[in-house]
């Protein structure tokens, strides 16, 4: 009677026939879910013509697709990316620290109105305000600056993200408020105890804002596209078209180029995967 | 950004000197007596609320700067001629009738609410089957998990490139190969208007489910596992126990989904603009390719598309505040 611990109850099954369907269903769930990305990665590394090469199962090998992307000046393309994520991400995640800070540790007039707002910026993604957007990144109100044709164009608007905020906000509420009594007691200023009592013990939650924030610059396709003026500005995810209708390269060259795109988000989801799962479900319960 | 720092540090000096008269009254009685007289106290208070000010500052400009702004000038712009170098004319509600009345618009509305629906319902039925598929304990499943996340992962200028080639428009394209396989005959899916706006929902859920079954899992994490012991002790079925103990229990996690989808749904743009931009014939075009086209393609048509832009942030609004307010009633029941 025992031993049911899933809804199903597959994991109880036993026994060859079981097994075997069972083998049969994660290998298809592999295959539909993975296999397209897979397909990429072999792509990259044989020769492919058309379309119709595309396979799972690798015949001859070559870096010519490589050479050729390379040619097409992908790896100015990546370090563009690279350039934008890393700039981006560690503005994102100390924005968004501060502003944390002061909401889940402080008590002010007008914090529900703040939090409000930043809810709200979670209904305005880029894609909606597109249009103005275009025109306020060519001249930036106050400062009249225009960032059309620049990274940076890519880079400020994404250092302040709701969900960022909203997550470690949600976190840093629940760091009992003795601590930061006893710190202040002891004399320590208020950037003292931000710095040295509240933050570390808020790791697991820069783990969390820290791979989202990776995911969703790297994934950013309007803002590059409003800010890119020609290919020296290019990120890579907005490049793979031009390899796509680029006349002279194969399939293969797009897909060396996907791969490159692929990779860092793939490592990266890798590498802190516990900290994506826990984002995944407390954001989203709080969100 | 970074003029805060110092700006912050100097009030945080100052602050600390300060005594922490709101928290501990009975610790500072010291220097308290130093600052008794009221102006002190008002300077004192003063300093209290401007510290968290401080630390919002620049989650503030950016977002006023690169939200708020953008908000106000697309609602200003929605109800003029928008004319580069000649000055805008006020036009009242013309461009909101060109949007209600256009049959371009017209059908591009219709595409979105099809393809957020789908691929909404599409996504969370399949990632609920996942789910219940893939719950577990063991070592293997966590492995079949992770690559079935991957598409999560991927960027989806990543994810349109791949499948524009899976659905190469032949026989011996990747999909149609497969369909072949099993007897369904080629089709043109992303060329052929029939079918375009379909192949786009397909890979909207390639992408969604993955997403959608880690947050089932998540939720079926949470389920009371004595309710499982007592529903086999009473001898009910997997599917009973699945509709009387697992999906009652689920309920939360459809309503974060819910959410979700309300927020994302419409403003799709990114895989429809890669895979077909609204083609053939217009079959796929869904709202944001149509006013990316008019505002900033063909540019000049600025007006009209802020005024639809205007229409699918009232839509978005209307749907999460109306998802939000079933969620309430959800919970007290």
């Amino acid at each position: 009677m025992s031993g049911v611990d899933t809804a199903l109850g597959l994991d109880a099954k036993r026994g060859p026939v079981a097994v075997i369907a069972k083998t049969v269903l994660y290998g298809a769930l592999i295959f539909v879910f993975a296999g397209p990305l897979v397909a990429i990665m072999i792509g990259a590394f044989i020769p492919v013509s058309d379309p119709t090469k595309l396979t799972v199962i690798p015949d001859e090998f070559t870096l010519d697709n490589f050479r050729q992307a390379i040619e097409r000046d992908v790896f100015l393309y990546l370090f563009n990316s690279f350039v934008v994520v890393g700039v981006g991400l560690l503005f994102q995640v100390l924005v968004s620290i501060l502003a944390a800070y002061a909401l889940a540790r402080k008590k002010f007039v007008g914090s529900t109105l703040v939090m409000l707002a930043f809810l709200g910026t979670m209904m305005l993604p880029e894609e909606v305000l597109a249009i103005p957007l275009s025109l306020v990144l060519a001249d930036v109100p106050v400062v009249h600056v225009n960032l059309i044709g620049s990274l940076t164009g890519m880079i400020v608007p994404v250092i302040a993200w709701g969900f960022s905020i909203l997550v470690m906000t949600e976190f840093m509420k629940d760091i009992p408020v003795e601590l930061e009594e006893a710190a202040r007691i002891d004399g320590a200023g208020e950037l003292r105890i931000f710095w040295s009592v509240v933050l570390p013990l808020c790791r697991p939650a820069l783990g969390v804002i820290g791979i989202f924030g990776f995911a969703m610059i790297w994934d950013q396709y309007m803002l590059p596209l409003l800010v890119a003026v020609d290919n020296e500005q290019f990120t890579l995810p907005l490049a793979l078209r031009t390899l796509r209708t680029d006349e002279e390269v194969g399939v293969g060259v797009l897909l060396a180029g996907s791969l490159l795109a692929l990779l860092p988000s793939v490592i990266a989801f890798l590498a802190f995967q516990r900290s994506f799962l826990r984002g995944l479900t407390s954001g989203a319960v709080k969100g | 950004m970074s003029s805060t720092g110092p700006r912050a540090a100097t009030t945080d000096r100052t602050a600390a000197a300060a005594p922490t008269t709101g928290r501990r009254p009975g610790r500072s009685g010291g220097p308290r007596k130093a600052t008794r007289n009221r102006a002190g106290r008002f300077r004192e208070a003063a300093k209290r609320q401007l510290i968290p000010w401080l630390f919002l500052a620049p989650a503030l400009i950016i977002f006023a700067l690169f939200k708020f702004v953008p908000l106000v000038r697309m609602i200003e712009m929605s109800f003029y001629q928008v004319r580069p170098f000649l000055g805008d004319v006020y036009v009242g509600g013309a461009n909101y009738d060109q949007v209600s009345s256009d049959e371009v618009f017209q059908d591009a509305i219709w595409h979105t609410v099809y393809l957020a629906v789908g691929t909404t319902a599409g996504s969370i039925v399949l990632g609920l089957v996942l789910a219940l598929l893939l719950e577990g304990q063991v070592k293997h499943l966590w492995f079949v998990r992770s690559a079935v996340f991957l598409p999560v992962v991927a960027a989806m200028a990543v994810v349109a490139e791949v499948w524009r080639i899976l659905y190469y428009p032949n026989a011996d394209g990747a999909v149609n190969s497969i369909l072949g396989l099993v007897g369904f005959g080629p089709s043109a899916f992303l060329n052929s208007a029939d079918t375009s706006l379909n192949s786009v929902m397909v890979v909207g859920i390639w992408k969604g489910a993955p997403y959608d079954m880690m947050i089932f899992l998540a939720g079926l994490a949470g389920v009371d596992r004595a309710l499982y012991e007592a529903a086999s002790v009473d001898g009910a079925s997997v599917w009973r126990r699945l509709w009387h103990v697992t999906f009652p229990a689920l309920r939360p996690v459809f309503a974060i989904l819910l959410t979700l989808a309300a927020i994302r749904g419409l403003r799709v743009f990114t895989e429809v603009f890669l895979l077909t931009n609204g083609g053939p014939n217009g079959s796929s075009e869904v709202l944001m390719t149509l006013i990316y086209k008019l505002g900033l393609e063909r540019s000049g048509e600025l007006g009209v598309a802020s005024a639809g832009s205007v229409v699918l942030l009232a839509a978005t609004a209307t749907l999460t505040v109306i998802v939000q307010v079933l969620r309430r009633r959800g919970a007290h029941r």
